[in-house]
């Protein structure tokens, strides 16, 4: 286990991960949010004083395995229905500003 | 001082599925854009992933015929990263338990020496969709999205731009063998993306990467890395160094150039797929995949060369198509000459079929109509370009072939006392060749079985017409 | 005789399959309620009326030819988050305004496989993301006892409309109990079903693993009914159960002989308010009269449960939200690329507390951090599960309060996000074990706002907790009270 691992920094680099969750937030938002997100980290750090070592994660409330469908087809959208909710669309598309490679 | 390369792919394979894998929409390529698509794959609120059990059973599959370990648990994660043609901007892909692990793949160099690539890993996720641009603004179609992806990884094994181009090719064919990816390269069904690197002779530690993204054609794979490892070596030898970046291939120009867009911090934040349970497969279930896996091309092009006594040249046409070779052996075990059932297939049976576009499936002589056809020339019943004449009938509209020769009355004269009026035609119409092999000209013993030949319309047996005219010159 | 609009979904069914009123009438009753009293209380988002008549009065033909599905012309709200063709689905927020459903999620095509009327959107905390249903970002919603305070939430249109009289019955969803705290808010019955009986198609995610859709009611056979209604195996939901459906019912009825029930000890603790700890005394008091053994039992890891959940719901519900940028549907701010346009997209679409979750759970997740949250939460869940199914050893159901205070007054809590968070945390071990739990009326604080007693139960023991909560109800007077607004 790392040091990181038991003693999790406090700080939160607010801005870089509302980059990392793609949001332009304001300043004043970060402001605000700053001390609200690490008051909240600070709680959950609690979790550190109990001994996790060899408890397997759950990741599913459930204790169920390989559920699967069949190859088969179903029908799709409509192309009509499909594009009803486009903000912006052209030629059938969904249309971004310009994508550079 | 001299370097070496070490090179890595990640090629990204489109499974052959009916439907994509989290949804029943159907995987046709070339539909007009966004009509191949449903809440599921166009990521809208509330639309969930149901995993599709074809794309397993087919990543096993391929995990088998690659030597690799079925992993007895295996999940799906989430790939966290924001990209227009990508709808749900996480990617369902598969990080710590990936389906298979391990195996490798046979090559062969060009000094004829073998050499292995091992592999990393097979993993499954889902493809996205694709981008179109317009002057000044990108369009988005998602038929694509959602298409199934096994991901295979190799070792850093591979040494230069020729053995990646062999690996590539011997992927290719294994993958087509074991029908699982139409493996069509123009319609994206393999793309790779291929890492780079290279170390002074005599050190272990690898050199810095470079990564050259989704390069969907075999030959801008070879270029690319060719130009890439010499520029590597020519940028360490002049004193540079490499830096770890994304690079494109500039087909037109030839070479590889910097990523131009800003380099984005990735941090993927993989964490279980909550919405669709682990796969779990016992030895049971995957022993029942094997019993089904092919026999590899490698394997099978050397025991039909034993089994049919071909040569390899006749095994490597044959074998690159699991349906060829199997029609090949079919025709073969029914046919009194292997070698002239494998001449036939190879040239006008699979040149036929190029020239009209179909696939063998397609064809509508069977192997034991081609064997009867291939019977019919090797007991003289007919010669050959009677033979091929037959053939344009049977391709054309099916049927017998001795039914064929008997309705059309093809069959080669063979009753003695017709030929011998034609013998003595010949014989009474070219005194001068006669005379010729009369006075030892062997040579004019063949002018005069053509002329028989032309007499009977090509329909002597042209073994009696030759033992006829023996006997009459005697 | 009380006005239809009052009904309960029972007693409609039994009208309407009397012919004694037609499903017309009872829509009509339940828009004219909404009319006259949804101004103040603010439940719904949107009342399609038109085309809730249309559907009463198809219910109403096909009952003339002999139809008689068990929900034939019964009208159902819907919380803003399930998709309903041809219906908006904002999730009461801003960045889905002007999206129109082109589906319909699971439950509600069981509903009108059932022959419900799909009636209106329910206001919610925007994406489920709160506990008074301020969050959202079209408008308030005024608990109908005390217009001076929240109906909870996240569910809280859901159990104001029931509670008003402006529904016979509606649903929900809960992941950290956004049904049960609105219920017991607003002295309805909500049911949060065990993870995987209800399929979660069409329920725009927050956090996939914790997720139920579940009805809230103004009784516990209603709620028995519309659990039957809903439950099920789905092939579009991996996650959904392949186990029959019982008539939970038939299963109602009986004393509690033989049922033991457990009173966590760590669920009896400072901070829980003295008038709603009295009423859940009593409450527990009353079951033993009807012939329940009461046992104390031990959930050790409770304490632990915010901090679990808060780390788990939000790293899912980064990446549920994530898909919210503009190019298919929705909200969309224009940018210079496509990144630029998800960044302001997100920004002017999100509230303010879904931005908050979004950015936690993207940190918990990131590179460095994830082993020491994530995962190391994802362990403590697995302790937290453990509980449970000790207990369940030694008890058939638990009995808690559903929260630790009564209904409270707008923007008490606003300012201390983790305050809030602290609300639920008698309803977030449920959702953390993915077992079930029921919220029933319980009484009332002296200053008549009601109170509720959390039923939990194991994995698949519904028709246990519903038994409970059944005799219970029937054996006390609070489920007939109504407030003042109603009629
Ligand atoms: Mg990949
Ligand atoms: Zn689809």
């Amino acid at each position: 286990m790392t040091s990181a691992e038991n003693k999790p920094s406090g700080r939160i680099d607010v801005r870089y991960v509302a980059h990392l969750a793609r949001m332009h937030l304001a300043d004043d938002e970060i402001a605000r949010l700053q001390p609200q997100l690490e008051q909240i980290v600070g709680y959950v750090r609690q979790l550190n004083e109990l001994n996790v070592e060899g408890i397997e994660p759950t990741a599913h409330a459930i204790p169920v395995q390989n559920v699967f469908r069949a190859d088969e087809v179903r029908e799709c959208l409509d192309h009509d229905a499909a594009m009803k909710n486009a903000p912006l669309a052209r030629e059938g598309q969904f249309i971004v500003p310009k994508i550079i490679e | 001082m001299n370097f070496v390369a070490n090179i890595g792919l990640e090629v990204h394979v489109q499974l052959k599925t009916r439907t994509k894998i989290f949804c029943g929409c159907p995987t046709t390529f070339g539909a007009p854009p966004n009509t191949r698509v449903c809440p599921v794959c166009l990521g809208y609120p509330g639309a969930m992933p149901a995993m599709n059990s074809e794309a397993i059973r087919l990543t096993v599959f391929s995990g088998l015929m690659l030597g690799c370990k079925i992993n007895p648990y295996s999940k799906m994660d989430r790939k966290n990263y924001y990209y227009p043609d990508m709808p749900k901007n996480y990617q369902i892909s598969q990080y710590d338990q990936p389906l298979c692990l391990g195996g490798g793949i046979e090559i062969k160099l060009a000094d004829g020496s073998k050499k292995m690539i091992g592999l990393t890993r097979i993993h499954i996720e889902e493809d996205v969709g694709k981008n179109m641009h317009f002057a000044a603004s990108s369009g988005i179609d998602f038929n694509r999205a959602g298409t199934p992806l096994m991901e295979i990884v190799t070792e850093p094994d591979i040494a230069s731009a020729d053995e990646a181009l062999a690996f590539l090719e011997a992927l290719k064919e294994i993958l087509a063998y074991g029908g699982v990816s139409d493996v069509n390269l123009e319609e994206g069904n393999l793309r790779c993306d291929v890492n780079s690197s290279v170390r002074p002779v005599g050190q272990d530690k690898l050199g810095t990467k470079t990564e050259l993204k989704n390069m969907n054609t075999f030959k801008g794979v070879y270029r690319a890395l060719s130009y890439e490892i010499t520029r590597q070596i020519s940028e360490l030898e002049k004193g540079g160094r490499i830096r770890q970046e994304t690079r494109r291939w500039d087909d037109l120009a030839g070479v590889t150039l910097a990523m131009r867009s800003k380099e984005e911090a990735h941090d993927y934040r993989y964490f279980p797929e909550p919405d669709l349970l682990p796969i779990v497969l016992t030895p049971a279930q995957i022993d029942d995949w094997a019993r089904a896996l092919p026999e590899l091309p490698e394997n099978r092009r050397a025991r039909m060369m034993r089994d049919y006594g071909i040569p390899e040249y006749d095994a490597n046409v044959l074998a690159v198509d699991q349906a060829v070779a199997n029609y090949f052996e079919a025709t073969a075990k029914l046919s009194k000459s292997a070698k002239s059932a494998s001449n036939w297939i190879m040239t006008t049976v699979l040149a036929k079929l190029t020239e009209q576009h179909l696939a063998i499936g397609e064809l509508k002589i069977t192997p034991a109509q081609l064997a009867s056809l291939v019977n019919l020339v090797e007991v003289k019943i007919i010669n050959i370009s009677t033979a091929k004449e037959v053939f344009e009938i049977m391709f054309a509209q099916g049927g017998e072939p001795e039914e064929i020769v008997k309705a059309k009355g093809l069959a080669q004269v063979s009753d003695t006392g017709a030929i011998e009026k034609f013998v003595d035609e010949a014989i009474a119409a070219n005194a001068k060749t006669v005379a010729d092999y009369k006075g030892g000209k062997e040579a004019a013993l063949k002018a005069l079985i053509g002329q028989v030949m032309k007499l009977s319309k090509g329909k002597a047996n042209p073994g009696l017409v030759n033992d006829l005219l023996k006997r009459k010159l005697s | 005789m009380a006005n239809l609009n009052q009904l309960t979904v029972a007693e409609a069914a039994e009208k309407l399959a009397k012919r004694a009123c037609s499903s017309e009438d009872i829509v009509r009753a339940v828009l004219s309620s909404i009319e006259k009293t949804d101004k103040q209380v603010g439940a719904y988002l949107t009342v399609d009326a038109e085309s809730a008549l249309a559907q009463a009065r198809a219910a109403d033909t096909a009952r003339t030819k002999g139809e008689n599905k068990p929900l034939l012309g019964v009208p159902i709200g819907m919380k803003d988050l399930l998709n309903v063709k041809r219906q908006p689905c904002t999730c009461a927020s801003k960045i889905l305004n002007g999206y129109v459903a082109p589906y319909d999620a699971t439950v509600v095509a069981k509903l009108r496989a059932a022959g419900a009327v799909l009636l209106g959107r329910l206001n919610m905390d925007e994406f489920a993301m709160g506990g008074s249903t301020e969050n959202s970002a079209y408008q308030p919603t005024r608990n109908p006892w005390d217009l001076s305070r929240v109906p909870g939430g996240s569910s809280g249109g859901s159990a104001a409309a029931v509670a008003a009289d402006e529904a016979l019955a509606t649903l929900g969803s809960d992941t950290g109990g956004s049904i049960r705290q609105p219920a017991g808010f607003c002295g309805c019955v909500g049911l949060k079903p065990t993870y995987g009986r209800v399929s979660r198609y069409g329920l725009t995610a927050f956090a996939s693993s914790l997720d139920q859709i579940g009805p809230l009611t103004k009784t516990v056979r209603d709620s028995a009914l519309l659990l039957g209604a809903i439950s099920g195996r789905d092939e579009m939901d991996s996650t959904s159960l392949d186990v029959p459906v019982p008539d939970y019912v038939a299963q109602l009825g009986g004393d509690l002989k033989g049922l033991r029930l457990g009173l966590p000890r760590e669920y009896f603790i400072e901070g829980l308010d003295a008038e709603v700890e009295q009423s859940v005394r009593v409450a527990v008091a009353k079951c033993r009269e009807l012939g329940a053994e009461i046992v104390e039992i031990s959930l050790p890891h409770s304490k632990y449960a915010v901090a679990v959940y808060y780390i788990i719901a939000t790293a899912e519900a980064s990446a549920n939200l994530a898909r919210f940028d503009g190019v298919r549907y929705g909200l969309r701010v224009d940018g210079e690329d496509p990144l630029d346009q998800y960044g302001k997209t997100r920004a002017a679409g999100f509230g303010q507390e879904v931005k908050r979750r979004i950015i936690l759970g993207t940190y918990v997740l990131s590179s460095g951090y994830h082993d020491a949250y994530y995962l190391r939460a994802q362990k403590v869940r697995t302790l937290i599960r453990r509980d449970f199914e000790a207990a369940f050893k030694q008890c058939d159901a638990i009995l808690t309060p559903v929260a630790p205070t009564a209904a409270y007054k707008f923007g008490e809590k606003l300012a201390d996000p983790l305050k809030m968070y602290l609300g639920d945390i008698f309803t977030i071990p449920v959702n953390l074990a993915g077992i079930c739990g029921v919220s029933v009326p319980c009484g009332f604080t002296s200053e008549k706002l009601p109170v509720g007693l959390q039923v939990i139960g194991p994995a698949l023991g519904e028709n246990v907790i519903l038994k409970i909560g059944h005799a219970y109800e029937q054996a006390t007077p609070w489920h007939k009270e109504k407030p003042e607004i109603s009629g």
